[in-house]
C-alpha cells in the first residue's frame, strides 16, 4: 500500500487535522488523536484516507474523529468516531462493525497477587472448563427461540433474572446492560440460529479472559471509588461481544443498506460505508436489530462474569461476595448510540458511531452510575495479552471535543498473516510463561496472530488520550493468566 | 497451471483473490479459499450434500452473498465444505450443490473463524485469462 500523502495540520502535540478541502465531498474535517511518532504508521497504512472517507457521510457533525489506536478497517477505520445529526444524518452498520457491542467487563477482587499466584494454573484450568470458548463452542445454557427473544430485549437483565450475576452488576454496566428499542422482529432467522447456541461463550480471535494484577495506581481517589485500593490486587477482565449473532445482524443489514444507498441517492467513496438515513425505515430497522445484538453481548458478558465468580469461588473455597468480586464497569466499544451533545452552543441529538472506541462521559453526566457520578465514567482499555491494560475515566473535554469518546485498546500494527509468519504460537506461550503469565488457548497456532508484537503499545495509546485530555488515567494492570478462544 | 486462489494480508483482516477460467470456476475457487482459511480442506470428506440458492442485485455482491451463506452454514450448522457444483449462475442468482461434512473437533483443525465477507475493496474483473475477484473477510 502506498504511503498516504495528504495534509495533516498540527493543532497541538496530540491533535492533527485533515482539512475539509482534502477531498471534494468531505462535509467536515478529520481529527486524529496521535503522537507524531504514531502518525507515520498511520500514513503507511493509509488510515487517514478512511477518516476522510467517513467525513462524506450525510449529516456528520463536528469532525470525523480517529483515536490513537486507529487502524485500517473495512470502510470505517477501527478506532473511528462519527456523530450524525438524527434529523438529516445517516446510520451505517460499518460504523459499528460486525461484532456489535464487542466490549469489556472488569471485575475486582479483594485477593492479592500472593494469594492467587500459587493457584493460578488451577484457576486458569478451571476457568477454561467453566467458560465455553473457541470456535464452534456452544454455550452451557440452552436458549430456545422464545428465550432468545427475551434475551434480545432484556440484555444483561435476562441473565441476572436467571441467577447469573447480581443486580448491582447492571448498575455498573453501560446502558444498564440493556439498550432500549430492541425489536426481535427485525432479526433474521439466520441471525437467531447463529446466536442461540453461542449465547454465553467467549469466542475466538482477539477475545479473551484475563486475570490481572494491579501494577500502578495513578489516581488513588478515583481508583478507591472503583474498589481498587492496592498494588498487587487481582482483577478479572472479560473481552468479548455478540458472537455470530452480531456478525449476521451486520451482514443482513449491510445488504439492505447497499440498496438504500441508491434509493436515497447517497454518494459514498467506499461501498462498505453503506448507510441509510437514521429516520428511514432501513435506518430504524438496523437500530432495532443492532440493539438486539448489543443486548445479546451484554447478556453474554454477564453469563461469563458469573462463571468467573464460580471458578474463583470453587478454587478459593469462599463465596464471590467474600472474595469481593464486584463489577467495576462494563463498556461497549462497537456501537451506535443516540445521545445529546452540545454543538456550537446548541443541544443536538446525534447518533454517535463508535467503532473501536469507548464512551467516556464526564463526572455529573446523567447516563453514568451513581457510584461514579463524582469522578466520571470508567473507561476500560485492554492491551494485548502480553502487556498491560488501563483503567481511565471520561472527562468534560471528551464531552466537548470527541462526543464523549476515547480509545478502546492497542490497535493492530502487524497483519495476521505477517504475525503468523514471524511468530509461533508455542513461542508465544513460552515467552509469556517466562514472565509468569499462564496461557490457556483453544487454538495454539492462532495465538501468534494475537502476540504482543502484532499490536501497538497500549501505554502510548493511553498517554495520547490522557495528554489530550479526553480521558484520565486511573490505574494499570498486567496479566497473570490468560484464556484465549 | 494458474493458481485457484491466493490469500492476501490486510491488517485486521484477511483477503482472498480467486481466479477462474469462467465465472463458475471463480465462485468455486472463492469458496475453496474461504474453507482453506478456516481449516485444511483435505481433511473434509464429502458426506453431506446441500443445495444452496443465493440471490443479489449484482454479480459482485452475489459473490459476497455466496461466501456469507457458506459462513452462515459453518457458524450455525457447523458444516465444512470442500467441493462445489455450480448448477446455474446468472447475473444475480446462484444455485449450487455443496459437498462436505459436519465439523468434527477430533478430525478438523480449525485455523480461525470468519465473521463475514465484506464489500470493502471488492473487485470482480474479466480479462483475456478469465475472471479474477478480490474479497476482504472480517475475521
Amino acid at each position: 500500500m502506498a504511503r498516504w500523502q495528504g495534509q495533516l495540520i498540527k493543532i497541538d502535540d496530540y491533535r492533527w487535522k485533515i482539512p475539509e478541502n482534502y477531498k471534494t465531498g468531505m462535509r467536515v474535517p478529520g481529527l486524529i488523536y496521535a503522537s507524531k511518532e504514531m502518525l507515520e504508521s498511520m500514513r503507511e497504512e493509509q488510515t487517514p484516507e478512511q477518516v476522510a472517507n467517513v467525513a462524506f457521510l450525510p449529516g456528520i457533525v463536528g469532525y470525523s474523529l480517529a483515536m490513537p489506536d486507529i487502524h485500517w478497517g473495512y470502510g470505517f477505520p477501527i478506532g473511528g468516531v462519527a456523530a450524525m445529526d438524527i434529523k438529516d444524518g445517516v446510520i451505517s452498520p460499518g460504523g459499528v462493525g460486525y461484532d456489535i457491542n464487542c466490549g469489556v467487563r472488569l471485575l475486582r477482587t479483594s485477593l492479592s497477587e500472593a494469594e492467587v499466584r500459587p493457584r493460578i494454573t488451577e484457576l486458569i484450568n478451571d476457568l477454561f472448563l467453566n467458560v465455553p470458548s473457541g470456535l464452534g463452542s456452544e454455550g452451557k445454557i440452552k436458549v430456545s427461540q422464545k428465550e432468545m427473544n427475551r434475551l434480545m430485549v432484556e440484555g444483561a437483565r435476562w441473565a441476572v433474572k436467571r441467577g447469573l450475576g447480581f443486580q448491582e452488576d447492571l448498575d455498573v454496566t453501560e446502558e444498564g446492560g440493556c439498550l432500549i428499542g430492541a425489536d426481535p422482529g427485525k432479526i433474521s432467522d439466520k441471525a437467531a440460529k447463529r446466536g442461540m447456541p453461542q449465547a454465553g461463550t467467549l469466542g475466538s480471535g482477539n477475545h479473551f479472559l484475563e486475570i490481572q494484577v494491579v501494577k500502578e495506581i495513578f489516581d488513588p481517589h478515583i481508583a478507591s471509588i472503583m474498589g481498587i485500593t492496592e498494588i498487587g490486587q487481582i482483577l478479572v477482565l472479560i473481552h468479548t461481544g455478540s458472537r455470530g449473532f452480531g456478525h449476521q445482524v451486520c451482514t443482513d443489514h449491510l445488504r439492505v443498506m447497499e440498496q438504500a444507498v441508491s434509493k436515497y441517492g447517497i454518494k459514498l467513496p467506499d461501498r462498505q460505508l453503506a448507510c441509510a438515513p437514521i429516520e428511514s425505515p432501513e435506518g430504524q430497522d438496523y437500530l432495532a436489530a443492532m440493539a438486539c445484538a448489543a443486548n445479546y453481548a451484554w447478556a453474554n458478558r454477564q453469563c461469563i462474569a458469573h462463571w468467573v465468580r464460580e471458578s474463583f469461588s470453587k478454587t478459593f473455597g469462599k463465596s464471590p461476595e467474600t472474595l469481593g468480586m464486584r463489577q467495576i464497569y462494563d463498556v461497549a466499544h462497537n456501537i451506535a448510540k443516540i445521545e445529546e451533545h452540545t454543538i456550537d452552543g446548541c443541544k443536538v441529538n446525534v447518533c454517535v458511531h463508535r467503532k473501536g472506541a469507548t464512551r467516556a462521559f464526564p463526572a455529573g453526566h446523567n447516563d453514568i452510575p451513581r457510584r461514579y457520578k463524582e469522578v466520571g465514567q470508567p473507561v476500560l482499555v485492554p492491551g494485548d495479552m502480553g502487556r498491560c491494560s488501563f483503567i481511565a475515566v471520561g472527562t468534560e473535554k471528551a464531552m466537548r471535543e470527541s462526543f464523549g469518546s476515547t480509545c478502546h485498546g492497542a490497535g493492530r500494527v502487524l497483519s495476521r498473516g505477517a504475525a503468523k509468519r514471524s511468530i509461533r504460537g508455542m513461542d508465544v506461550i513460552q515467552e509469556l510463561q517466562s514472565r509468569g503469565i499462564v496461557v490457556k488457548a483453544g487454538n495454539v497456532s492462532g495465538l501468534a496472530e494475537e502476540a504482543s508484537q502484532a499490536y501497538k503499545d497500549v501505554t502510548k495509546v493511553i498517554d495520547v488520550v490522557h495528554q489530550a485530555g479526553i480521558s484520565r488515567k486511573v490505574a494499570m494492570a498486567i496479566p497473570m493468566g490468560v484464556i484465549k478462544g | 497451471m494458474k493458481r485457484a486462489f491466493e490469500i492476501i494480508d490486510h491488517t485486521a483482516d484477511v483477503g482472498i483473490i480467486a481466479y477462474g477460467t469462467d465465472i463458475e470456476e471463480l465462485f468455486c475457487n472463492a469458496a475453496l479459499a474461504l474453507f482453506s482459511l478456516i481449516t485444511e480442506p483435505e481433511s473434509i470428506q464429502e458426506k453431506a450434500h446441500l443445495n444452496l440458492r443465493v440471490s443479489s442485485d449484482e454479480r459482485d455482491s452475489l459473490l459476497v452473498e455466496w461466501l456469507n451463506e457458506l459462513i452462515y452454514f459453518f457458524d450455525a450448522k457447523h458444516i465444512l465444505f470442500n467441493r462445489f457444483d455450480i448448477e446455474s449462475l446468472t447475473q444475480n442468482e446462484l444455485n449450487a450443490t455443496c459437498h462436505g461434512e459436519g465439523f468434527d473437533p477430533m478430525k478438523h483443525k480449525i485455523k480461525r473463524g470468519v465473521k463475514a465477507a465484506t464489500y470493502h475493496m471488492l473487485e470482480l474483473d474479466k480479462n483475456s485469462d478469465g475472471y479474477r475477484a478480490q474479497i476482504i473477510l472480517d475475521i
